[in-house]
């Protein structure tokens, strides 16, 4: 085996002592995999208005229509098949936690380690805003946008990145730091290497393990601020239903007794974001030297 | 000291500053500021009159400076929904909010402590196993669905206690509040629990982690030693060491206890001033919208001011490190 299939093979290893996070792993995996695959997995497709009957809205979970199809989960108020449903909110839902968190790490850790490599004055203005972003908490940041600039789906994505762009430069920075005194950061120097070398192929790779952790608990949290945002009605529109509008959705029948179509997708939402979280608690844990 | 308060407060100001840019940026530039301020109701010569009033005519520094000069004057303009000046509905819901607020934080504090403090003293018993598991789920758990579980269950299936509303108001100490009527009690418990069950979990591994610390302590052994009871020694010196870091926590959550309760209030229909920034994004009324912003960032900025500086002054380490800077 090669040094770093070795190394992988080593940390699936270590992972896996822990039950519970290896068991919310392969949970998330198959989430992921329904999310991905949900036009081929749901048994109908929830957004074609011509398979969608009316005659079929809030039945109970379990129950079959007069064409034989039946509802494992139930219907909603317009007569969607909540599996289907599900499927297709967590599509959306994961979609735009892991597109706002990639980006939100790109800029994250572009501004850290660039932080670190230059110091000085550019290094207090930059880290000063994040501190002062971070005083501020995560759904204060995502409404003040949105009250000022308006709805939609870019003004969500812009919200979900700005309040995780903070936490991945204060991680970036504060490994890349630690780098920054290491004799291979002299030697690229000696070397005459670019900057924009030694900070992306050099310092970057290092910095990883720890961006990786923050990256896998802010998405959760990106998640579930989506969620509340869209079931405020200030997330993402209509046509595009995350798992939020779902559970906002059926909160205007829950008075009538018909609990499932705000239960289920929102014990969606809590197995997702649960599972993310105890494999990133985990993770940490696995990263930290202190607890070795 | 002095300059560290100094510069502390300078800074504090800056943002302010750059807040009420952006805010007035939202405003103006995105969209058209005629359609956002003026009621779209009023015919062709209203339209030009408040046009000429508010100085959408001028060049846009200009505007920005009267912006300023009003909201200094704490005229932040009428709401379009209910005719009356956006800075008085806010101040007029701001009690409720607090209410809901401080009676969630009590909740965190009274279930948290004790709650933390039993899974510090024996971490590996089932009990605590039980507390650590849920805590993780309070903290996975999205406030607003918790929110609709609790109505469902409480409100809906076993109709024990309300789910809408503040209920009763009561004047106590010139103090307005539902917290003084057994009605208003009925109603604040189940939205300050929903509110309260986020900030449980992070008091509880608090607590838990801090417990674990001090009982290792040789004050600790020494008390032992010394045959003082089991209970004194939890209520007398455990207890006071790990208050000084929950405390300081909690002066911190208390903000973004009022951040998050415009999810609660939304849910519970609770008349708040976070239900009122969330009805006003709705109904596009911008003035309510922007007085809304600019009174919450103020008020962040000054407990985050006020925060900082207690900081410096319990530990000195804060204060040689700012004045390096």
């Amino acid at each position: 085996m090669s040094v770093v299939s070795r190394n992988f093979w080593n940390f699936c290893v270590d992972f896996s002592a822990n039950k519970i996070a290896l068991i919310s792993f392969f949970v998330f995996s198959a989430i992921v995999f329904v999310a991905v695959f949900a036009p081929l997995v749901s048994p109908t497709n929830p957004y074609d208005l011509s398979t969608v009957d009316i005659m079929d809205s809030r039945l109970p979970p379990g129950a079959t229509n007069f064409s034989g199809q039946t509802f494992w989960l139930g219907t909603d108020g317009a007569g969607r098949d909540m599996v289907s449903a599900i499927f297709y909110g967590l599509r959306v839902s994961l979609g735009v936690g892991a597109m706002s968190g990639v980006i939100a790490l790109t800029i994250g850790s572009f501004v850290g380690i660039s932080a670190a490599f230059f110091r000085g004055r550019y290094e207090t203005f930059v880290m000063r805003f994040v501190d002062i972003q971070l005083s501020f908490p995560s759904i204060l940041v995502a409404l003040i946008i949105i009250a000022a600039f308006g709805k939609g789906i870019e003004k969500t994505m812009i919200a979900l990145i700005l309040v995780q762009w903070a936490y991945y430069a204060r991680t970036a920075r504060a490994s890349a730091l630690v780098e920054m005194n290491k004799e291979y950061v002299d030697a690229a120097r000696c070397l005459a290497f670019s900057n924009t070398r030694i900070m992306f192929k050099h310092i970057l790779p290092n910095c990883l393990a720890p961006l990786i952790v923050v990256g896998t608990l802010q998405t959760a949290h990106a998640i579930s601020l989506e969620a509340t945002l869209s079931f405020l009605g200030l997330g993402l529109p209509v046509t595009q239903p995350s798992l939020g509008l779902l559970i906002g959705n059926g909160f205007e029948y829950m008075y009538s007794g018909d609990f499932w179509i705000s239960i289920f997708p929102g014990v969606a939402l809590l197995v997702t974001v649960a599972s993310i979280n105890l494999v990133g608690d985990h993770l940490r844990d696995m990263f930290n030297p202190r607890l070795h | 000291m002095t300059g560290f308060v100094f510069k502390r407060s300078l800074q504090s100001i800056l943002v302010l500053f750059v807040m009420s840019i952006l805010v007035f940026a939202g405003v103006n530039l995105v969209g058209d500021p005629v359609d956002m301020l003026i009621n779209p109701e009023s015919d062709q010569e209203e339209i030009e009159r408040v046009i000429r009033d508010l100085g959408l005519d001028r060049p846009i520094t200009e505007q920005y400076w009267f912006f300023l000069l009003n909201a200094f004057q704490g005229d932040l303009g009428k709401s379009f929904v209910f005719g009356e000046p956006a800075l008085k509905l806010i101040i007029q819901r701001m009690p409720a909010t607090f209410e809901l607020a401080l009676f969630s934080l009590f909740i965190a504090i009274l279930f948290g402590i004790p709650l933390g403090i039993y899974a510090g003293l024996k971490p590996n018993s089932k009990v605590s196993r039980t507390i650590m598991a849920g805590s993780i789920l309070g903290f996975s758990m999205p406030t607003f669905w918790v929110g609709i579980l609790l109505i469902m269950f409480f409100a809906v299936h076993l109709g024990w206690l309300p789910s809408t509303g503040r209920g009763d108001v009561a004047t106590f100490l010139g103090i307005k509040s539902s917290l003084f009527t057994i009605d208003g009690l009925s109603h604040v418990f189940l939205p300050a629990f929903n509110l309260a069950l986020f900030k449980m979990s992070s008091i509880i591994r608090l607590t838990r982690a801090g417990t674990r610390e001090i009982i290792l302590q040789d004050y600790i052994t020494f008390a032992r030693s010394k045959g003082l009871s089991e209970e004194k020694i939890v209520l007398v010196h455990l207890l006071r060491n790990i208050l000084i870091p929950v405390v300081t926590v909690i002066g911190l959550e208390f903000g973004s206890l009022i951040a998050f309760s415009t999810v609660t209030e939304t849910v519970f229909a609770w008349p708040g001033m976070g239900k009122l920034i969330i009805d006003s994004i709705y109904n596009l009324d911008r003035p309510v919208i922007v007085a809304y912003l600019l009174i919450i960032v103020t008020f962040f900025v000054f407990l985050n001011l006020v925060v900082d500086i207690l900081y410096s002054v319990l530990d000195p380490r804060v204060r040689v490190k700012g004045n390096n800077e």
